[in-house]
């Protein structure tokens, strides 16, 4: 059923499409850049990559999950259990700070390996599985800091969330990096094709030979990494690991990767949008901090933006 | 019967972007006809249909819905002339009950809540006048595909329906709720309901339809009588040549014992299955539906985690506990349910075709080699004959036809030495099946084992060298096939084991 006449327009339309989720950040950059005049310009611009790192980082494992048809909603209290561990490990047992990071990711990483486990072998259901670990992985960090934030590092530490190579921030080189990797492991490996296919059929996979309960424990339990090192980012960062760290930042990675195209059913979807996705978040925030917007109004347009951006997905997919 | 037109449709034009679906169709309906569609896929039956109940609208043409002229806008409008649609896929709600569903959104009230002893009582008088034993309160999730499929049609009738279009009601029913529904089809003629009967299987079509109307390439063929025509010329009709034979001439040859299956259970599926299969050929197996098939293959495939029985494979005892275990030994399953087990319709061509072997195209051990990959699929492309634009494209915008062509590439791919074909020519038309057939041929040539499941019995008959019988979970015997016939397949599938 080709039409040879109208190929032309259609790959038009198709490129447009793709590239919607871009057209709509270039066109509120450019929209910002009218009204305030600090917006364009590169310390404003660095700090938004900056204060979207943490999050970009948990949303490019989320897009993992959920392309499997899956969701962690646990990412926000691993991320902050990560960065209590290297925080404790640093600061309490007197830890080299490597070693106590290293520590910190295999923590966030046991953590996303048990939800993994639980989805992929118990068969219960994700969206219960990291609702009970988000509850759980928050308790232990309550636990383990005694509900009081940990803090006092040295510069070794203090590098990965507040340090720069050059002019860039560290954690702004630490997501390229992970995006690089990521795209890369979607795009061109074998686990990412299986990530793609047991989220478009789990069943056909599974008959094709594939190990699916592997590569759904994989998918948990590098998500679990994903929030760790955000976790430890964050830590160094603000110079203390806080017990109520990363609260409610699973919404806004579920928001990016939404927001960046990615079917919730699983099975369609970049990691690329998802950044997109981020950013877009990102930008519309420090836009409207710069424009004096009170953060009251921000939550308000943050959702309706979410909102808006689905239907128009939803709309063209039905075209 | 006076010879009362209760639909008409002239000259039906629909062209979509690049491709004329429908090119002056013509197609008419008498009071309480059963009329047979019939078609290659693609040859614009559903779309036909789609013009009629107002999902498509029409480029050209006429329809007339007894005698008066219809445009319908939407299907809730043609419901409202008489029109109704039993789909393929059936649209009921699985966890209501019969009643429920067939009076959903008209039920009887007492103010705000339902009257439910009217709504049982109206439920029967439509069950009844339908001679279907279905109890109005069984929920959905509980009755078999055949009575569901009673329960759609009760609810067409229950809407003073009297244009019945049935699309491939017989796909997924066993032998006898077949002969159920076709009771049932009688008894809708007897109300002076007509009836548009869509299906491929010719058999069914000169069971019960009155006349045909054939369609090719989105163009009217011709109508004939039942009564005045034959398979032959429907065949030659519908793809435009003279295919002599339906099936091929197989030539088996039978070498050494492969596979072999002793006492092999899985509770509540399969009863101790024993039987051995040679290189070379292919053993058919026969039975109802439900009478544990595809349960028997994928119990051979590694589905069920518990399971009893040994399977010897090349002569040594092998341990499958996974479709992977099974893969990589060199047996390979194709599902009966494309759809649901056989593809990932939102992946491309290529991706679907290599999934089963991408660990053996890695560039560096780690990263997929794009290059080998679309090689492979555009090997399987060319030597299948699949139609499509190109391997990128999304398997769910090919025919049914082609896409069990991807699935079987897909197979092919792993280099199998025992194959397990479920139902391999389910939904697709007359030209693909005969690709099927031949590939078959091929692979026995190769020395492939074969094990072919069907619900056709002239294909299992004249596909096969040996026949398993099926019948409640066990294995009742097995058929010579060249002395073989339908009736001794049937009474072993019915339970009677002497012959």
């Amino acid at each position: 059923m080709n039409n040879l006449s109208s190929i032309k327009d259609k790959s038009f339309l198709e490129i447009l499409n793709r590239f919607k989720t871009g057209i709509g950040l270039l066109a509120l950059v450019i929209v910002l850049s009218f009204m305030s005049p600090y917006f364009l310009t590169v310390p404003n611009l660095l700090n938004v990559v900056r204060q979207v790192s943490i999050i970009a980082i948990i949303s490019f494992g989320m897009t993992m999950v959920i392309l499997t048809g899956g969701i962690d909603l646990s990412v926000g209290s691993m991320l902050a259990f990560a960065g209590a561990i290297s925080a404790g490990m640093i600061v309490n047992t007197g830890l080299n700070v490597y070693l106590a990071i290293l520590i910190g990711l295999a923590a966030g990483t046991a953590l996303g390996l048990f939800n993994g486990l639980a989805v992929a072998k118990a068969k219960l259901p994700a969206f219960i599985v990291t609702l009970a670990m988000m509850t759980v992985a928050r308790g232990f960090t309550l636990i383990y800091t005694n509900g009081r934030p940990i803090s006092g590092f040295d510069e070794t530490f203090r590098f990965f969330g507040a340090g720069y190579i050059g002019a860039i921030p560290v954690p702004v080189i630490i997501m390229f990096l992970l995006l690089i990797v990521i795209y890369i492991l979607l795009k061109k490996t074998p686990l990412g094709r299986y990530i793609y296919a047991i989220g478009g059929n789990e069943k056909a996979t599974k008959l094709s030979g594939i190990n699916t309960d592997k590569i759904k424990i994989a998918v948990y339990a590098l998500n679990g990494f994903l929030a760790a090192v955000s976790g430890i980012i964050l830590t160094s960062r603000l110079n203390s690991a806080q017990p109520m760290a990363g609260e409610g930042y699973e919404l806004d990675a579920i928001a990016a990767v939404v927001l960046g195209g990615t079917s919730l059913s699983g099975g369609s979807g970049t990691v690329i949008g998802t950044i997109v996705g981020a950013l877009i978040i990102a930008v519309l925030n420090n836009g409207l901090n710069l424009l004096n917007v009170s953060s009251f109004y921000q939550l308000v347009a943050k959702g309706g933006v979410i909102l808006l951006a689905v239907f128009l997905d939803r709309k063209s997919q039905q075209q | 019967m006076a010879n009362q037109k209760v639909l008409e449709m002239k000259n039906i034009t629909k062209t979509f972007p690049g491709v004329k679906a429908l090119d002056r169709v013509n197609f008419s309906l008498e009071k309480g006809e059963v009329h047979a569609l019939l078609g290659e896929n693609g040859a614009g039956k559903s779309t036909l249909m789609k013009v009629l109940n107002g999902i498509h609208e029409r480029d050209e043409g006429e329809i007339f819905v007894k005698g008066e002229p219809v445009k319908f806008q939407n299907t809730k409008e043609a419901q409202n002339a008489g029109l109704a649609i039993i789909h393929q896929e059936l649209e009921l709600i699985p966890y209501l009950n019969v009643a429920e569903n067939i009076f959903l959104g008209r039920e009887e009230r007492n103010g705000v809540f339902i009257n439910y002893k009217k709504l049982y009582q109206k439920t029967e008088e439509v069950l009844d006048l339908l001679g279907v034993d279905i109890d109005p309160k069984a929920k959905i999730k509980d009755l078999n595909i055949g009575s569901q499929q009673m329960v759609e049609i009760a609810k067409a009738v229950s809407q003073n329906a009297d244009i019945l279009v049935m699309d491939e009601p017989t796909s997924s029913l066993t032998n006898q709720e077949i002969e159920i529904l076709f009771e049932l089809i009688e008894r809708l003629k007897e109300q002076e309901i007509a009836i548009v009967y869509i299906s491929h299987r010719l058999e069914e079509v000169f069971e019960i339809c009155d006349r045909v109307t054939v369609l090719r390439d989105g163009q009217f063929v011709g109508e004939v009588k039942t009564s005045e025509t034959d398979e032959d010329e429907l065949i030659k009709m519908m793809v435009g040549r003279t295919i002599e034979d339906r099936f091929p001439k197989m030539k088996f040859n039978p070498g050494e014992e492969i596979l072999r299956i002793e006492n092999l259970s899985v509770p509540e599926e399969i009863e101790n299955a024993s039987f051995s299969l040679k290189k070379g050929e292919i053993l058919g197996i026969a039975g109802l539906m439900g009478s544990g098939r595809t349960e028997l293959a994928k119990a051979i495939f590694g589905v069920f985690k518990e399971k009893t029985g040994q399977i010897f494979y090349r002569g040594d005892q092998l341990k499958i506990n996974s479709p992977a275990d099974a893969i990589d030994n060199g047996i390979y399953y194709l599902s009966e349910d494309r759809k649901e087990e056989g593809l990932i319709l939102g992946l491309s061509v290529a991706d679907n075709i290599s999934i089963s072997v991408l660990k053996t195209i890695l560039n560096a051990n780690t990263f997929i080699d794009a290059a080998a990959e679309k090689d492979l699929a555009e090997k399987y492309i060319k030597d299948l004959n699949i139609k499509t634009p190109s391997e990128k494209q999304l398997v769910k915008n090919l025919s049914g036809g082609n896409q069990q062509k991807v699935v079987i590439s897909k197979l092919l791919s792993t280099k199998p030495e025992v194959v397990i074909f479920d139902e391999p020519t389910r939904g697709i038309d007359v030209g693909a099946k005969r690709e099927i057939y031949n590939l078959m041929q091929d692979l026995i040539d190769e020395g492939v084992a074969v094990i072919l499941i069907s619900s056709e019995l002239p294909e299992v008959l004249n596909l096969s060298n040996r026949i398993l019988v099926m019948h409640e979970k066990e294995i009742m015997g097995e058929l010579d096939a060249a002395e073989a016939d339908q009736e001794a397949i049937m009474k072993l599938a019915t339970g009677r084991r002497s012959q």
